[in-house]
Order: C-alpha cells, then sequence, then structure tokens
C-alpha cells in the first residue's frame, strides 16, 4: 500500500492509503482525527469538509493521493495555541449544536467563507450553506453564530 | 401568568431568573399489586448509585438515560444541585452508562426531566439530608441549626464553624438505602426521607445554563461512537438485496480475495463483511458477489399505491391498546346517527408519508465480544435495553453486557440506532475480534426504521345553529411499532429477523387527547398489514412523536374545515369547544401573535400569496400551540414560513436556553417533515437512499421571523419540551397555506410540485 505524505494543519504526516482511498477514511481511520465524520460518504452532507488550499473539499470523495503538496486544514487543527477560531467562539457562545456531528461541515464552510471574505453579507452566508445538511434542524443557531463570528471578525480585519 | 418574550440573544447573553410559584409534585408510579423486576445493573435502591460525592467536592449524578442533542445532562445538573445546594459547575452527569446508571428507560417520549429527572431529585435531597445531619453530629449542633451554601455546611448563627461535603464523604459510599417504586424505565422512582425543595425555594433550576458538551463537539474532542477504535479491530459493513426480503443463495469469497484480509459472513438473511481498515471493508462490501432470491413485489404496488393500499386492506388490529390511549370499548353508532340528521356533514380523507429519522449519520456500533464478556459502545437511545437484548442475541447473561452510551448522530426515536450494535456483536462474536459496524447513507435511509404512512378520516356534522352535532376520527395506518421503541429482543432489529427472530405481533397507531369537546366524539384507530412481515426495509417504530404528528395533521386540519363551515375563524372556533385554560392560553397567545383578532393578514401580490394558520398540540404534559405564516409561490408551488410563532407552555421550566433550544430545532424539523420529507419506494426497494432522494429542510427553510413565548408554570410539573411542538406543523402550514390561496392541501409533506398541481386544479 502506497504512504503519502500530507500536509495536515501545517504538520507533514505519512499516511499509508490505498490509492483509490477517499481521503476521510486517511484522517479518520489511520490518523484518528475526530473533525471530519462519515456522513454519506457522496459529497451531499458537508459532515467530512476540510479545507484544501482554503477551499472546502468533501474529504468523502477526494482520493488521498490527490492531496500531496497541498494545504489540509482540519477541524482538529482549527484552534492555535489553546485558542478556539473565532468561528468556533461563536458556535459555543450561540450554543449552534444538538448532536453536534454535523458542525464540523458547518465551521469548516464558515471559516473558508469568513477568512476569505469577512464582511460576507446574511445573504452571502446562506448562500453558502446551500449543500450543508443538519438533520436536527440546528440551521437557526448555526447561521446566528456565523453571522456572530462574521462581526467579530471583520471588526478584527478592519 | 403572564407569558413572557424572550428573544434568542436575552437567553444567549443572560440568565434569565424566572418567577417560581408554590407546590412542587412528587410521582411515585403504582407499586402495589406488581412482581418486583429483577434489576440488572446497579440497584436502584442504593443512594450510592445515583449520587456520590468525590474527594474534592465535586459531585457525580448518575442518569439512566441518554442525551438527544438538547444537553438534557445540563438540566439533570441544574436539579441534583439545586437539592445539593452546590454550584451548578460542581456537578457532573454521567449518561446511559449500563455500568453506573440504573435503567431509567433511556431517551423515551420527552420523559428526560418530567420522569427522569425525580429520582435524582429526590436521591439529591436525600443526600443533602443525610450530610446536614453528619455535620450536625460533628458540629455539636441540631441539624435545624444548620444552612448549606456551595457544599459547605455552617452554623447558620455562626458561619465560621463549618464543614465540607468533601470533608464529610468525599470519595467514600453512603451505604443508606431508598425506596424504589419496582419499576424499571421511564417511571422509575426512588424516594428518601428528604422532602425535595418546593419550587418556592429554587436558585438554580429556572435559570438558563449552558451546555458543557458544545465546545468539546466543536473543537474535535468529543468522542462518537465512530470515533471508538479498539486495538485489533475490524471495520464491517451489511451487503443489502436489491431486492427487499431476497435471501442469499450463493455469497462468492473468491470475489473479494483481492481485498487483503477482507472475509464475508453470512447467517441467515445477513451478509456482511468485514476487513482491516474501513476502506477496505466498503471496498468488500461493493464488490463480494452474492446471488439472491427471486422476491415477487415484496413492497405493494410501490408508494403510488400506498393509500390505496390502506383504505383497502383490512385491519390487523383496532384501538386494542389501552397503554396507547386506546379504549377498547368505542361505540360509532350515536356519531353515526348524530351525523345522518344533521344539516350539514363534511368528511375528509388527509394522507401522511411514510418517513425515516434518517440520521445525519447512519447507524454505528462497535462491539468487543470476549469469551462470554461483551462491551458495547452504541449511539442508542436505550442503552440499558440493548443490553438486555444483545445478551439475549448471544446467548450470554444481561448481567455480562456492558452499553456504553456515546454521543453520535442524532436519532428522533427508534432509529437506525440499535441495528449496527446487534451486527457489530455477531461479527465480533465470530471473529474474536472487536467490530465497528457502520451503515451506509443508503441503509441509514432505507433501512432505517420508518413511521407509519395513514390516512387520517374525518366526518363531522353542524346543525342549523353551525354548533357541532357529531365528531368522527379514524386513523387508518401501518403499524406503528412492527419494532418496539427498545432494541430490548433481537426480533426488534433487522439482523435479528434475519437470523430468524420472528416479528411480534404488537400493534398499535394513535388518537388524538380531547382537546374539543364535541358532542358525540368518537376516536379511533386500525393498523394494516405490513407489505413484508420480516425483515423489511418498509417496518415501523416510533420517530418522534410517534403517530402524534399523523393524528394532529387530520385533526387540526379538519377543524379548521369544519370552522370556515360553520363560518367562524378557526381560532375562535377551536376556543368555543376548549376547556383547559392551559390549552386556551397558548392558542390565544399563539393566534395573538399572527394578528388575531383584529389583522387578517391573508393577501396576494403577483405570484406570492401569503396567509397563516394554527394547530395546537397537547401531550408530553406539556402544551404547544404553533402558528405559522406562510408565503405560498403559486407558479412554483413552493412554501416559505415567513413567521412561526410557538406559544409554549411546559409546566416549571429547568433550563429556559434549553427549551429554546429544543424549540428551534422542533421547527426546523417539523418544517422538514411537513414541506419536504417522504420515503420513495417502488415495488422492489426503497429508492430514498440519500439526501437528493430524501430531501430534508436546509437553510433556505428557516423562516424569516422566530418567535417563541414561554409560559412558565412553576407551579406546575415539569413537561416534555422535546416533541409537543413538532407535531403541529403539517397542520399549521396547512390551514396557513388554505388561508393563502383558498386550496387545501389533505396530505403531507406539502412538497412544492404536489402544492402547484392542487393550486392549479
Amino acid at each position: 500500500m502506497p504512504i503519502y505524505k500530507l500536509n495536515i494543519d501545517g504538520a507533514i504526516k505519512s499516511v499509508e492509503a490505498d490509492v483509490d482511498e477517499p481521503l476521510l477514511y486517511a484522517l479518520t481511520d489511520k490518523l484518528k482525527l475526530k473533525g471530519p465524520k462519515f456522513g454519506c460518504g457522496l459529497a451531499q452532507c458537508g459532515t467530512c469538509t476540510v479545507l484544501v488550499n482554503g477551499q472546502p473539499i468533501r474529504s468523502c470523495m477526494v482520493p488521498t493521493a490527490s492531496l500531496e503538496n497541498k494545504s489540509i486544514r482540519t477541524l482538529d487543527g482549527l484552534a492555535k495555541n489553546g485558542q478556539l477560531h473565532p468561528v468556533q467562539v461563536a458556535f459555543v457562545d450561540e450554543q449552534a449544536a444538538q448532536c453536534g456531528y454535523c458542525a464540523n461541515g458547518w465551521i469548516m464552510h464558515a471559516v473558508a467563507l469568513l477568512e476569505k471574505n469577512p464582511k460576507a453579507t446574511d445573504q452571502q452566508i446562506k448562500d453558502g450553506f446551500a449543500n450543508v445538511q443538519c438533520r436536527c434542524g440546528t440551521q437557526i443557531a448555526i447561521l446566528q453564530a456565523v453571522k456572530v463570528a462574521r462581526n467579530k471578525m471583520s471588526t478584527a480585519k478592519a | 401568568m403572564n407569558p413572557t418574550n424572550i428573544n434568542r440573544r436575552d437567553f444567549i447573553q443572560t440568565n434569565v431568573a424566572l418567577i417560581v410559584g408554590t407546590s412542587g409534585s412528587a410521582f411515585l408510579g403504582e407499586t402495589h399489586a406488581q412482581a418486583i423486576p429483577s434489576v440488572v445493573g446497579p440497584p436502584p435502591t442504593a443512594l450510592d448509585t445515583w449520587i456520590k460525592i468525590n474527594a474534592d467536592g465535586t459531585v457525580l449524578a448518575n442518569f439512566g438515560k441518554m442525551d438527544c442533542g438538547q444537553g438534557i445532562d445540563v438540566a439533570i445538573a441544574q436539579i441534583v444541585a439545586e437539592e445539593l445546594d452546590v454550584s451548578h459547575d460542581k456537578v457532573q452527569v454521567s449518561l446511559g452508562d449500563t455500568r453506573l446508571s440504573p435503567n431509567q428507560g433511556g431517551g423515551s417520549g420527552s420523559t428526560g426531566l418530567r420522569l427522569g429527572s425525580l429520582p435524582l431529585r429526590n436521591a439529591a435531597a436525600e443526600a443533602r439530608r443525610l450530610l446536614v445531619e453528619n455535620a450536625a453530629t460533628q458540629l455539636g449542633v441540631l441539624a435545624s441549626q444548620l444552612s448549606v451554601d456551595n457544599g459547605k455546611v455552617f452554623i447558620t448563627s455562626n458561619p465560621s464553624k463549618s464543614v465540607t461535603y468533601a470533608e464529610l464523604i468525599g470519595g467514600k459510599n453512603f451505604s443508606t438505602n431508598l425506596t424504589w417504586n419496582n419499576q424499571i424505565g421511564n417511571a422509575m422512582n426512588v424516594q428518601g426521607q428528604a422532602k425535595p425543595k418546593d419550587p418556592s425555594e429554587y436558585k438554580i433550576v429556572g435559570k438558563s445554563f449552558k451546555r458543557k458538551d458544545i465546545e468539546a463537539k466543536v473543537s474535535a474532542v468529543e468522542h462518537y461512537t465512530a470515533h471508538i477504535r479498539p486495538d485489533n479491530l475490524l471495520h464491517a459493513r451489511a451487503v443489502r438485496p436489491q431486492v427487499a426480503g431476497a435471501e442469499p443463495l450463493e455469497v462468492d469469497a473468491s470475489s473479494i480475495a483481492h481485498i487483503k484480509g477482507a472475509k464475508s459472513f453470512v447467517k441467515g438473511s445477513f451478509v456482511a463483511v468485514v476487513a482491516e481498515s474501513e476502506w477496505a471493508a466498503i471496498k468488500a462490501s461493493r464488490a463480494l458477489k452474492v446471488k439472491w432470491s427471486n422476491v415477487n413485489g415484496p413492497l405493494g404496488g410501490g408508494e403510488h399505491n400506498t393509500f390505496n393500499y390502506i383504505r383497502q386492506a383490512t385491519p390487523t388490529a383496532a384501538n386494542a391498546i389501552p397503554a396507547f390511549g386506546g379504549k377498547k370499548d368505542w361505540d360509532i353508532k350515536p356519531t353515526m346517527a348524530a351525523l345522518s340528521t344533521s344539516a350539514k356533514v363534511l368528511e375528509a380523507d388527509y394522507e401522511c408519508a411514510f418517513q425515516s429519522h434518517a440520521r445525519i449519520a447512519p447507524s454505528c456500533g462497535v462491539v468487543d465480544v470476549r469469551g462470554d464478556q461483551v462491551q458495547v459502545w452504541a449511539d442508542t437511545q436505550k442503552p440499558h435495553f440493548l443490553r438486555v437484548g444483545i445478551a439475549k442475541f448471544l446467548g450470554v447473561p444481561a448481567e455480562n453486557v456492558q452499553v456504553k452510551w456515546m454521543h453520535g448522530a442524532g436519532s428522533y426515536g427508534r432509529s437506525d440506532g440499535d441495528e449496527a450494535p446487534y451486527e457489530a456483536a455477531l461479527l465480533s462474536k465470530e471473529f474474536g475480534r472487536p467490530v465497528r459496524m457502520q451503515w451506509s447513507r443508503e441503509e441509514g435511509i432505507a433501512w432505517d426504521p420508518k413511521a407509519p404512512a395513514a390516512i387520517i378520516s374525518m366526518k363531522a356534522g353542524l346543525n342549523a345553529n353551525n354548533d357541532v352535532t357529531g365528531w368522527y376520527f379514524k386513523a387508518k395506518g401501518f403499524n406503528g411499532w412492527d419494532v418496539r421503541f427498545t432494541g430490548e429482543s433481537p426480533e426488534h432489529v433487522l439482523v435479528g429477523m434475519q437470523t430468524g427472530h420472528k416479528k411480534w405481533n404488537a400493534y398499535n397507531f394513535n388518537v388524538p387527547e380531547e382537546s374539543y369537546r364535541f358532542a358525540n366524539h368518537v376516536h379511533w384507530w386500525e393498523t394494516v398489514p405490513p407489505y413484508l412481515q420480516e425483515a423489511s426495509p418498509m417496518r415501523t417504530a416510533h420517530l418522534r412523536a410517534p403517530q402524534e404528528m399523523q393524528t394532529r395533521f387530520g385533526q387540526e386540519s379538519f377543524i379548521d374545515e369544519v370552522a370556515h363551515a360553520a363560518g367562524m375563524h378557526p381560532v375562535d372556533f377551536r376556543l368555543k369547544h376548549m376547556q383547559d385554560p392551559r390549552e386556551i392560553e397558548v392558542v390565544k397567545t399563539a393566534a395573538q401573535r399572527m394578528g388575531w383578532p383584529n389583522k387578517a393578514t391573508k393577501k396576494s401580490s403577483g405570484k406570492i400569496a401569503t396567509g397563516w394558520g394554527l394547530a395546537l398540540h397537547a401531550g408530553y404534559g406539556s402544551y404547544a400551540a404553533v402558528a405559522c405564516e406562510v408565503e405560498v409561490n403559486k407558479e412554483s408551488g413552493r412554501i416559505w414560513v415567513k413567521k412561526v410563532s410557538i406559544a409554549h407552555d411546559c409546566g416549571l421550566m429547568v433550563n429556559p436556553i434549553g427549551v429554546r433550544a429544543a424549540l428551534e430545532g422542533q421547527i426546523m424539523q417539523g418544517l422538514s417533515r411537513a414541506l419536504h420529507e417522504e420515503v420513495h419506494f417502488n415495488e422492489k426497494r426503497v429508492t430514498s437512499v440519500d439526501w437528493n432522494t430524501y430531501k430534508i429542510a436546509n437553510v433556505k427553510d428557516i423562516p424569516g421571523e422566530i418567535d417563541l413565548v414561554f409560559i412558565n408554570r412553576p407551579d406546575k410539573p415539569m413537561g416534555g419540551a422535546g416533541e409537543p411542538a413538532i407535531v403541529c406543523f403539517p397542520a399549521a402550514i396547512a390551514n396557513a397555506v388554505f388561508d393563502a390561496t383558498g386550496v387545501r392541501i389533505r396530505r403531507y409533506p406539502l412538497v412544492a410540485e404536489r402544492v402547484k398541481k392542487a393550486l392549479n386544479t
């Protein structure tokens, strides 16, 4: 089985994976990450999302082999020096989780969106989540959290 | 009683103190004339089972239920902290661990607080009494001369003389017995000599406390079942037939020989693969060649024939289970006689589709069978019952099985949560290694137990004065529980049926509570035979507010229809027939938020028609009225809920922020079920296999305005807050669509295509 060198959250990790093995299983099964999760395996729900070169991708469908020499960011590495990312802080403050299983997808999409566009409008935020699913029905609190994070991040950058 | 209307920001930023009234109420189930059930696990009669004071003075409370994602542990900690007089952050609540907690029934019927908190409340009160008595001896005073502040017992008149809980008992046992009511499950209760506090004394109960698990969940620290990976683990996937009910005739093990370490497994009609990595298991499940038996049209005529099938089917049972509100004696003759002489008779049928729990992640279970000892990690709603069921399945004593409830994907009733753990147990026993079974997305929708499809038939008569002369309610649908709401026995899971455990013969549906007082009122239910008797992908089970949504869709839609026929506003018509002041208050309050009785919101502008409607649900010890203002796009048929107002009375509110979160969740899941969710299937198989073929609500469905009114009644017992509101959505929305367009939709979900068609005919 080939070994791939992946840049995950700023560190180079070696992972043994099948040539067709999607990144999700390399991350969860081999590297024991807990952020990206299996939800559908069909790139429909967003629960497995990681950022590749800043773009949210569905790790359940992207082969590990295609991701060498790219920068992968995960929920596991989002906090820096013990400080949660402003999006995570907003999710805690707004209590934006029920079962929390899908939170990874919403947070990673929010991070990608707000780091690129800290002044995203409410409509841009809503549009940004058109393909992220939450079954518990936490969308109300989640969008509120993303807006709170936006307000903080846009002030910080100004 | 003034309703308090608190917006989201207030909840998040402040602890809202709520008015506290008088009188608590204790619950002890029937204790007489019943054999004492045998207890597996920690004895409910021991105070030490429930409450532990650690050496550092923190408190462990062992709760025999779990959390469905609403942070119930926070409210439990409030109640324990309140009775013990310690701060909330000192209390840690363990959830659903069969090693630690007695069987309190698991997540069930919104009973988490209204029943589940009572033994812990009583145990905590007894623990405080014993600690204070102990302190009295140590300090040489009477117990009545002592006070407690945050775990420190002191002489009221001389606070410098004190002793802490940690010093009194930290790390040691109480070794005291409680009186148990001999009930296992939701009704379990215990009592000591101490009387719990009167609600007027509450300092912690009634204030908002945030959940502690959310930070762990949003920072990739929380362990879900999916993360449990013991050493030497095997990954497993099941292999399902393309035609429901097909049996494997030949399994070609050589078809997966190219996948290193992959092995196939067959027992009865259960086929699975195991492998050393998760990806290898997935590949093996796709590659395994199985020759299946031929089955002819196992699922009737498919979804297009569902309601014909129900209409024509000979019932399997009718109103036969008193435990579910059915009455053995019911007589439709007086109602039919009254209708036959009425000036006006109205009749309507309401249709409700099959729906799936469709958890965001399908079933996952990790099981380690070592000899006759079994460890299970699962996100089941009923860990204690799963313990008993897996023990039966493997043929070991229940004492040898331990189940640790883990956080998992949200569950919403008897979902697929119990399925993978059973399968993992079977495979772990076979291969002698820990096994992690993960269902696929397709299995999580197509093979999940379903909420039953049904037809609610309504009739009413009006006399010349437009008074109701008779009221007829009949629910006819698929059985509410082909599998029971607990996994207490193998026939209640797919793999059990696949390996020869015959499906039980129990039937239920439901009828609505009698919110309205009508003359000659009759209601009953009938169930119809399943399409496929054993191991069916269409087998039914409880889905959040089981059979309440279906029955209320009929009842609460029809009452609007009768109101219009009687020339009255539907709210006024309801109020004319209601008696319970708590029901009346929620209906009036929600209606007022929509401008009733003054303002009519109905309007039409271009392709958008706007109107509002309301529905009521009383149940789970609580009262909810949901009013929805909708926009109907007359061209596309799409419905958007522009504003939702909920008036909610769940008696004593323990943690208002938790009630708010529960209601926000019910809004989104309620309109998801009202507008989008239906299981598609043909005569061979379920064709809802993913999020494209089983649509749920998304961000586009978020209402424009969310308006929650909490009616707090500290003098009333705690009611459930996880289900009453969600029941109302299909009827409230259908009533609003009628208000907006004059077109009555009598089927849910109200998908755009059908609404469009209805508007054009």
